[in-house]
């Protein structure tokens, strides 16, 4: 490239700079790939990442109260709710003409039972109201009809509800998760007895991080086993741990209900051994344990699988080196041969902790009442109190732990580097 | 660990086998509770136990007639025949746009590649309760809650993170100057993706479809949100049966169940060494 002196553009041979050539050519790689992903990309987002963000929406989204009485909440903007005065004559007025509507669509029972989340009662009122409307005498003030139909609109209690869930966004059903709400006096914990949320956040770490520390007891030996071992016996006794991996959930789950129940195949053993006497049956499901022991057995592969990949790295000459200096077994073990193993520990706990925070199926059929987690109290909101937006709320929290918890599990493993089977 | 050298002290050695008795215990606790239903689906009364007859290896203690109730009873049949018709479905949706999408990853200049990522993989990192709570909320807004079309629709997003990831995987290998050597013989970019590219990732292509297909096959939790009674799938019959009337035709199914995680797991290994022998890295 004699030709070639400072200053002189390279050219391709139809004469376009060599730059600009180079950078259309990548631009057009780009574009190629983008082409490629965009399918799945688009069919990803629609179908499940729009789900999530509507679950988000859903949690702080209120617009029922001012879709349902759009002229009350007007009208109630001018009322002040620390007075102690019920409003006066036009708010009921407004109420009169929405409810008039309202009742022509059946929109007002929905509305009740929303605001019975905030304020029991609610839900009949509006019902009751509801039924009274339409005979309601147009010349008379109606602040005296509506009270005479229930005396809840004499109370200044309920338009405080009122007031405050008109605005189309709340916070109520975050506030809720967390045992607070909102009083006349600002945000305060739910009386101690109330408080069931922030206990079943906790029962889920606890019985969570049992699961865990149990599934890297019982694992760790076996990863350790399976990785001295000669590739031969170690392929072969792999598929004990392989085996339980690809069986359904349900096939486990319902292996477990027959091996614990008091009828049970390991109660009839410890009677038939004498261990127990034929009245003392242990019980070992549809509590704590029955949790933590099938939810251990069936995240147990989670736990081995990556311990088994990070120690079949680990190079035996290390603990062989240590032991040539004279460090015994135990020492050998501890200080040369764990440390490496960390990252192992360290990606398998974390993948059990996530798998096992969100877990549903299981602790619904074995767990009884003290053995249930987050994710059943979501399912009950959802699909038998029908209370979505609390259910939005308390999956959302669920899902931000679970997120959290992801950064860090990328950052011990990477993204890229998750493997299967 | 390997092997006991003869020089070992006596507490050596009984370390040596307490462990492996340690180990034994574990991959009992493992493997029994998958095996202790297979006799237990062939027992001649209602119970889930070992009568005295079974123990005695009575024949008069063993009969089919629970796997007889599977195959005639019609709640079941429904049952079998929805997870048929969604697994698939589903499976191939899946394989089809994971596989394109994982060959487009696979190219070495991808702009965003880690939020790409991110969101392509969230299916399987986000707890299914709270997908299946989103696909509710969402889906009954645009009228698919209920319909046979929004369960194979959640299930192939599911399954779809792990075509990515097998797929991905075996791409890792793949040179890339074949294709540069294909398309300098005349072959336009598809036939190139179909006739030399395809062939040496079907591996990873076939493991990734399994794990899809294990995926809806198996799944429960977005079914029982999504699904009407019309697509009520094996799983969910087996979550309400243990639920509610809990009936020793579980077991039966159950039974069968494992038989195909063992065919999967078969097919699986054989594809692992397959591509562990074309690729050199195993000695057999």
């Amino acid at each position: 490239m004699s030709d070639t002196t400072a200053g002189q553009v390279l050219t391709t041979k139809d004469g376009k700079p060599l730059k600009a050539a180079l950078a259309r050519a990548l631009r057009r790689e780009k574009l190629r790939s983008l082409a490629l992903i965009a399918p799945l990309l688009i069919f990803v987002l629609l179908t499940f990442v729009a789900p999530i963000l509507d679950m988000l929406f859903r949690s702080v989204e209120n617009s029922i109260v001012e879709d349902t009485l759009p002229r009350t909440v007007v009208a109630l903007r001018v009322w002040d709710p620390k007075s102690g005065e019920v409003p006066d004559e036009e708010v009921f007025a407004a109420l009169y003409g929405d409810l008039l509507v309202a009742v022509e669509e059946k929109k007002h029972t929905r509305l009740g039972s929303r605001l019975n989340y905030e304020e029991s009662g609610i839900s009949s009122l509006f019902r009751k109201t509801g039924r009274r409307v339409n005979r309601m005498d147009e010349a008379a003030p109606f602040k005296e009809q509506f009270i005479d139909a229930d005396d809840k609109w004499g109370d200044v209690g309920t338009w405080q509800v009122l007031r405050q869930f008109a605005p189309p966004y709340t916070d109520g059903y975050f506030l809720s998760a967390f045992d607070a709400q909102r009083t006349s006096d600002g945000i305060e914990m739910k009386p101690e007895d109330e408080r069931i949320y922030m206990l079943l956040f906790g029962r889920t770490l606890f019985l969570s991080i049992v699961i865990t520390v149990s599934c890297l007891l019982l694992g760790y030996p076996i990863a350790f086993l399976l990785a001295a071992l000669p590739l031969r016996t170690s392929n072969l006794l792999m598929i004990l741990v392989l085996l339980p991996f690809w069986t359904s959930l349900l096939v486990r789950t319902s292996a477990w209900k027959v091996l614990l129940q008091q009828q049970g195949v390991i109660n009839d053993f410890l009677v038939w051994t004498g261990l127990i006497s034929d009245a003392s049956r242990l019980v070992m499901i549809n509590n704590q344990t029955g949790t933590i022991i099938a939810m251990t057995h069936i995240l147990l592969p989670f736990m081995i699988l990556p311990l088994y990949s990070v120690m079949k790295t680990i190079s035996p000459t290390y603990v062989r080196a240590a032991k040539s200096l004279g460090a015994n077994d135990w020492t050998a073990f501890w200080r040369v041969y764990f440390p490496q193993s960390v990252p192992g520990i360290g990606a398998g706990a974390v993948l059990v902790f996530i798998l096992s925070i969100g877990y549903y199926i299981t602790p619904e059929l074995v767990g009884g009442t003290s053995g249930i987690f987050i994710s059943n109290r979501i399912a009950y909101h959802i699909s038998s109190s029908l209370n979505w937006g609390l259910a939005a709320a308390l999956g959302t929290l669920l899902l931000v732990a679970v997120m959290v918890l992801f950064v860090v599990y990328d950052k011990i493993v990477g993204i890229d580097n998750v493997k299967l089977g | 660990m390997s092997a006991l050298p003869p020089y070992a002290s006596p507490l050596q050695r009984t370390w040596y086998y307490s462990f492996r008795v340690i180990c034994g215990l574990i991959f009992f606790f493992l493997i029994f509770p998958i095996l202790v239903i297979l006799p237990l689906s062939f027992n001649a009364q209602d119970f889930f136990t070992f009568t005295k007859e079974m123990l005695a290896l009575n024949p008069d203690g063993y009969s089919f007639k629970h796997y007889e109730d599977f195959f005639t009873n019609p709640d079941w049949q429904q049952a079998l025949t929805n997870s048929v018709m969604i697994a698939p479905v589903a499976t191939l949706l899946a394989t089809s746009f994971g596989t394109v999408a994982a060959v487009g990853l696979s190219q070495s200049h991808v702009p965003y590649k880690p939020a790409i990522m991110a969101v392509l993989i969230s299916p399987m990192i986000v707890p299914l309760i709270i997908s299946a709570a989103g696909m509710y909320f969402f889906y009954s807004r645009i009228g698919l809650q209920g319909t046979y079309w929004g369960v194979v629709l959640a299930h192939a997003a599911l399954g779809t993170p792990f075509v990515i990831i097998t797929v991905t995987a075996t791409l890792v290998g793949f040179d890339r100057s074949l294709v540069r050597a294909s398309a300098s013989l005349g072959a336009n970019p598809v036939t190139t993706f179909f006739k030399v590219q395809m062939p040496l990732i079907v591996p990873g292509v076939v493991s990734g479809a399994l794990f899809a297909f294990i995926t809806s096959f198996d799944e429960v939790v977005v079914v029982l949100f999504l699904g009407s009674a019309g697509q009520k799938t094996l799983p969910w019959q087996m979550f309400t049966g243990l639920r509610e009337q809990i009936s020793p035709t579980i077991l039966a199914v159950a039974s069968l169940m494992v038989a195909i995680s063992i065919i999967l797991l078969t097919v699986l290994e054989m594809l692992r060494r397959r591509s562990e022998r074309l690729r050199g890295l195993s000695p057999g």
